[in-house]
């Protein structure tokens, strides 16, 4: 069955006991079990599993082509998880344009107990190479970077770290399933923040990980159990309802961003747009050949004007709301530098290319012309003042 | 004590001034600003709401000020439904309720009286003429039907009692289109209330209040919820002719719960991009359907050779995912053992959720009425009814493909 398909039916099987279409929202903490030694219990207590959670990790699995799904309570309960698999004198390399959260949880969290980290621009092959070293464990990459939506090469990162022998774990919040794989290209973990476009309605926060392997999803699901930051039941069913319009929701949504990114392109008081889908984007190449059926509704640019500028542009949208986080269906509007990525130090933040006048967008399902409309009058109200 | 959540902030300040299907989805009937400052709206479990003092409620009572006093009357998230609704249907005013046939109920005690009598079109759902042939007829409301799409006898029927004239367009299963135009013409031109149940088309494909009937009714169950996941219902038009429905359902307490509101509200975001897939699927499976030697007829207004596809092609965005068949040399066994074979589709009532549902509306409907009935209600043994989701079209093509080979 084709991708859009497994969204609506995997772990949705109707409800045996009366034929419910859509599977029940189990709320319980624990399960009576069948005998004392619990054999033959599917579900003991819900931190280790529940029946709507699974129903959520199930599609997932299914969506990633991966062979375990796990939910998390936020993406950044999924990310530490991960990094649990590293030990003190372990090395990490990760790119440089990620997450904000993740970089703190990184460079605040783990390099304070025992655990080295080296930041590379993973589009640079190359660079990634050279950080490796013998102790290298885990190589983290977000496919798609953010804020400045680099483009990194999931396959040719996937060939540096088995060579090395470290996992190599894709954040794939941004591309999301839909356009991206990481798994197919090679990837052991893949994490998404499914607070984004999975749970795609701005109402819920959750974290997944998905694993290619059996014994890698072991492992993960052991440290999920023993730390227990699980995704609850409701949310579990947010999530399912929301990963049934997922491959619609990300074409709609990707189809309209990339008719922004080529209209503020064409904008005078435009200085640069970040958007892979254009010709000319450092990332376009290799964007073409790992993405399928859009390049991903985020687009950053940085307008002819100082922070204050970035700032008031931000402030006189009307459709474009003021709001970090991503990936829904209304869209939003930021200024990296002081709101998402605000966990970087100054310093670091300029280090790796975040200019104090970028914008960055998030395109939701609203129609092109409005969105579009909604940015020219908020150019015009800044050339006016 | 917890720091109280600021208070609102005067919502008009940034007003959106959009106008796309998709936009109006997303944003119509919110608040630019909400409670609490969150991007999306807050559920309001609560039954009931409280007042500082005394002095408040005799305010409250004598100035009829805009705020909320018990969950029966009106709930924060049900309003914001209420207005995207509105919005979404270019009606002044909507009203929730907890099911369509509590949103049909609702607007009926309202407005019919002992002695008036009430007009449809046949191809109606059948319960909504249940409760009128056999329960507004105890109150002394006449009952009356007529051929659908039978505008000469729709009018013919009308005497100086009648009060409502009632289709759905397009009517299910049959999917007869009705020319909205010229039923809401014969309301006016009579002065009798028109009421146009659009469950089936939804505000994406048609707008009833525009071609200018009075009333347009939903079941919120179906496409505008859109998961199979909730019940709800809605009547949208005049805020003058709902206010005594709004009223009465205070009375009558059909109201739908906080929680179910804001799924409803949840679904609605995605109406238009759901709507587009339905419409497409819809489309595709009926051209498919057509083809097949197997089918003997298919009825989809999307086709060139429906009854009605010229009214549909005029008046209709898209045809919905609706298809209706019928197959070859059937009997109502070897019909069942098509729907049996299929899949992906699950066998079972209701229609207008992302996954595609199936049935024999003689089995799933119709069981407990003779053949003759049956007959009457143009309800043949080997009819199938199938409500495509938004699976990919190629996977529901090729699952019926399969399960007519099958089952032959």
């Amino acid at each position: 069955m084709q991708f859009r398909t497994r969204a609506i039916h995997v772990g949705q099987e109707a409800d045996p006991s009366n034929g419910a279409v859509v599977p029940p929202i189990h709320l319980a903490s624990t399960f009576v079990l069948p005998t004392a030694n619990g054999d033959d219990a599917q579900y003991d207590y819900a931190r280790t599993g529940s029946p709507t959670r699974h129903a959520f990790e199930a599609v997932m699995a299914s969506l990633d082509g991966g062979a375990r799904g796990l939910a998390f309570a936020s993406g950044m309960a999924a990310t530490h998880c991960v990094t649990m698999l590293l030990k003190p004198g372990d090395h990490l390399v990760t790119g440089t344009d990620i997450y904000g959260g993740s970089w703190r949880l990184f460079n605040n969290v783990l390099a304070e107990r025992g655990i080295s980290i080296t930041a590379v621009d993973t589009t640079d092959l190359a660079a990634v190479e050279n950080a490796i070293r013998t102790e290298t464990r885990m190589l983290w990459i977000e496919p798609t970077g953010n804020p400045l939506l680099s483009v990194t090469d999931v396959a040719g990162c996937a060939a540096l770290a088995q060579k090395a022998g470290a996992l190599l774990v894709a954040d794939n919040t941004l591309a999301t399933p839909v356009l991206c794989r990481p798994l197919e290209l090679g990837a052991d973990i893949v994490m998404h923040s499914a607070t984004k476009y999975i749970g795609g309605h701005s109402d819920l926060l959750g974290g997944l990980l998905v694993a290619r392997d059996q014994e890698v999803g072991e492992q993960l699901h052991w440290m999920q159990n023993a730390t227990g930051a699980v995704m609850g039941p409701l949310e579990s069913f947010l999530c399912c309802r929301g990963v049934k319009t997922l491959e619609l929701r990300v074409h709609a949504q990707s189809a309209t961003a990339l008719r922004l990114a080529a209209w503020l392109h064409k904008q005078p008081t435009v200085k640069r747009v970040y958007y892979p889908g254009l010709d000319g984007d450092p990332g376009h190449t290799v964007a073409t050949k790992q993405y399928h059926g859009g390049f991903g509704a985020m687009v950053s640019f940085e307008i002819d004007s100082d922070v204050q500028g970035a700032q008031r542009f931000v402030e006189s949208t009307r459709l474009f709301q003021l709001a970090v986080s991503l990936g829904a269906v209304e869209s939003l509007i930021e200024v990296p530098a002081v709101m998402s990525h605000g966990a970087y130090a100054p310093e670091a933040r300029r280090a790796v290319g975040i200019k104090d006048g970028l914008i960055r967008l998030s395109v939701g399902l609203e129609e092109a012309g409005d969105l579009e409309n909604d940015l020219l009058q908020a150019m015009d109200s800044l050339s006016a003042s | 004590m917890v720091e109280p959540i600021p208070t609102m902030p005067d919502p008009s300040t940034k007003k959106v001034t959009a106008s796309g299907p998709s936009t109006l989805s997303v944003h119509a009937g919110e608040a630019r600003v909400k409670p609490g400052f969150s991007i999306t709206d807050p559920i309001f479990a609560a039954s009931t709401y409280t007042f500082p003092d005394t002095q408040a409620i005799v305010d409250f009572l004598e100035q009829g000020q805009p705020r909320e006093e018990y969950g029966r009357y009106g709930n924060p998230g049900e309003r914001v439904v209420e207005d995207k609704l509105a919005a979404l249907d270019a009606g002044e005013a909507s009203v929730l309720f907890a099911s369509g046939m509590a949103a049909f109920v609702g607007l009926l005690m309202a407005h019919v009286d002992a002695g008036d009598d009430i007009v449809f079109f046949d191809e109606c759902y059948h319960r909504s003429r249940e409760f009128c042939r056999r329960h507004l007829t105890r109150f002394g409301v006449g009952f009356r039907e007529v051929r659908t799409c039978d505008y000469d006898a729709m009018e013919a029927a009308i005497t100086p009692r009648t009060k409502f004239l009632i289709s759905e367009s397009p009517t299910n299963p049959q999917l007869s289109v009705v020319d909205i135009e010229r039923f809401a013409e014969i309301g006016r031109r009579n002065g009798v209330l028109t009421l146009i149940d659009a469950t089936l088309s939804t505000p994406y494909n048609v707008k009833p209040l525009d071609a200018g009937v009075d009333f347009v009714l939903h079941s919120a169950t179906k496409y505008l919820g859109g998961h199979n996941d909730l019940l709800a219902g809605a009547v949208t038009g005049s805020a003058e002719l709902l206010d005594p429905v709004r009223n009465l359902r205070g009375i009558m307490g059909g109201v739908n719960a906080p929680h179910n509101a804001y799924l409803l509200e949840r679904g609605l975001k995605t109406l238009a991009l759901r709507m587009e897939r339905h419409n497409a699927n819809g489309q595709a499976v009926a051209e498919f359907l057509a083809g097949h030697p197997r089918v003997e007829r298919v009825l989809y207004p999307g086709l060139p050779d429906h009854p009605f596809h010229a009214i549909a092609k005029q008046t209709m965005r898209g045809f919905g995912g609706l298809v209706t068949f019928f197959l070859r040399d059937a009997d109502w066994r070897q019909t069942a053992s098509v729907i049996d074979a299929v899949k992906i589709p699950r066998i079972g009532p209701s229609l207008g959720g992302v996954e595609s549902l199936i049935e024999q509306p003689m089995v799933m409907s119709y069981w407990d009425y003779t053949p003759e009935e049956r007959a009457g209600f143009r309800i043949p043994d080997n009819m199938v009814r199938m409500a495509c989701g938004i699976e990919d079209a190629e996977d529901l093509i090729a699952d019926l493909s399969a399960a007519l080979d099958v089952s032959e």
